[in-house]
């Protein structure tokens, strides 16, 4: 895209952001402080944010009602920074459908509750295949859903950011919101697995 | 780019329960564009579930230029459908922008 | 297994679902550490949206010129960063002169 003094194409990543963030650095625009401060911000949003509105929807219905109403502000009610995020959406699993969150385009994740997408999300073959094979994928898992459930596959295509609110695993009864957060990974709430109890 | 919003409900918004056809429309092939639409399902009929809101057009967006606020519908087909294999029941849900939909 | 059609669309080569040269790859599940070369070229995207000077879409419509060779190539973050450089160019935030002066000077530290 540049002319011939600069051959982007040809010039090493780590080169070309070593010179980008100095230039960007030089007139102002961007300052190394703001990168570190924006990794530190980054890295607070893990997995364990989401799970713990999974595990808090499994106990208080009215928090389920919110959370499938609109996400973000259940979000923002359990102090997860959700300002300049896309809006959340939540995806309910039932008895009898299960969902599973992709995006064929690029690689849209609901970050700002689950974090830095993992590899797998963001590769060729995973987005390529979740949308017309995906019970072969789920396999890939180890997941096999029950022949009565019906599979609603969501490509991420647009504004908003698409979690699943997966079932409450059995065996679970009387389990406080915190034992019940620390089932739910990360694959659970992209709907490649779901919730177990280990050993159970 | 061409077309008008489908406008079936009084406010210019597709009611939940529509039939919608995703225009069969391949700006890809005329030049340099972003589109959001993906190419399996143009040309497809699904259900409007409902509308997400509205949102800047992103195919103005990515090119820097002022950009038309457009509905966004949550769209459901029936994958089997599209793929001519699949599970009957599976489906796929998929935000479209009123700007690719027409009545089916 | 997957006996039907391959669409015969035209479509984009980022535009990747069911197609068909991934649908017999396996997916590659294992765990990859971000570098911090990785989370640096994501936090500086988010800043420059956080101050206006580019979107989302803008780096995605970036990543997708590139050619489908390299986009395949190139690590995630890789296409990012590209894709980050010629928008900046392209929208004359930093001009060719500059990038190349500052790519020839001693390595400057970011850390």
């Amino acid at each position: 895209m540049a002319g011939p003094g600069v051959r982007i194409e040809e010039i090493e990543g780590e080169q070309l952001l070593g010179a980008l963030a100095a230039l960007l650095a030089a007139k102002g625009i961007v300052t190394p402080a703001e990168i570190t401060a924006q990794i530190a911000a980054t890295d607070t949003a893990s997995p364990a944010q989401g799970a713990r509105m999974v595990a808090k929807a499994w106990t208080d219905p009215a928090y389920r009602v919110l959370m499938l109403a609109d996400g973000t502000r259940a979000a923002e009610s359990l102090g997860i920074p959700m300002r300049g995020a896309p809006p959340l959406g939540v995806l309910e699993d039932t008895a009898g459908l299960h969902h599973l969150v992709v995006c064929t385009l690029c690689s849209c994740y609901p970050r700002a509750v689950l974090g830095y997408p993992p590899f797998w999300y963001k590769s060729a073959a995973y987005r390529a295949r979740a949308v017309r094979d995906p019970r072969g994928v789920l396999a890939e898992w180890g997941t096999v859903l029950a022949p009565e459930v019906r599979l609603r596959i969501v490509d991420s295509t647009a504004d908003y950011r698409w979690m699943v609110l997966p079932l409450r695993p059995p065996g679970t009864a009387g389990w406080s919101e915190e034992r019940l957060a620390s089932l739910v990974r990360e694959t659970d709430m992209i709907g490649v697995t779901l919730p177990e109890v280990p050993g159970g | 780019m061409a077309g008008v919003a489908v406008m079936s409900v009084p406010g210019g918004r597709v009611a939940a329960g529509s039939r919608v056809r995703v225009r069969d429309n391949w700006p890809e092939t005329r030049g340099k564009v972003h589109i959001r639409t993906p190419h399996y399902l143009r040309g497809q009929v699904g259900t409007v579930v409902r509308h997400l809101g509205d949102f800047p057009n992103p195919e103005e967006l990515a090119f820097a230029r002022p950009a038309q606020i457009l509905p966004l519908y949550h769209v459901v087909f029936e994958q089997p459908v599209i793929w001519r294999e699949g599970r009957a029941g599976d489906q796929l849900l998929v935000e479209v922008f009123g700007s690719w939909l027409d009545p089916a | 297994m997957l006996s039907g059609m391959d669409l015969e669309t035209p479509r984009a080569h980022h535009d990747l679902g069911g197609a068909a040269k991934y649908l017999c790859q396996p997916i590659d599940r294992a765990g990859h550490a971000l570098t911090d070369f990785d989370k640096e070229v994501d936090a500086l995207r988010q800043v420059l949206g956080a101050k206006g000077i580019m979107t989302v879409d803008e780096l995605r419509r970036g990543i997708e010129a590139i050619p489908e060779a390299e986009y395949h190539k190139l690590s995630y973050y890789q296409r990012w960063i590209r894709s980050i450089t010629a928008i900046l160019l392209e929208k004359g935030v930093v001009t060719e002169g500059e990038l190349a002066a500052a790519l020839t000077a001693p390595f400057p530290a970011l850390r």
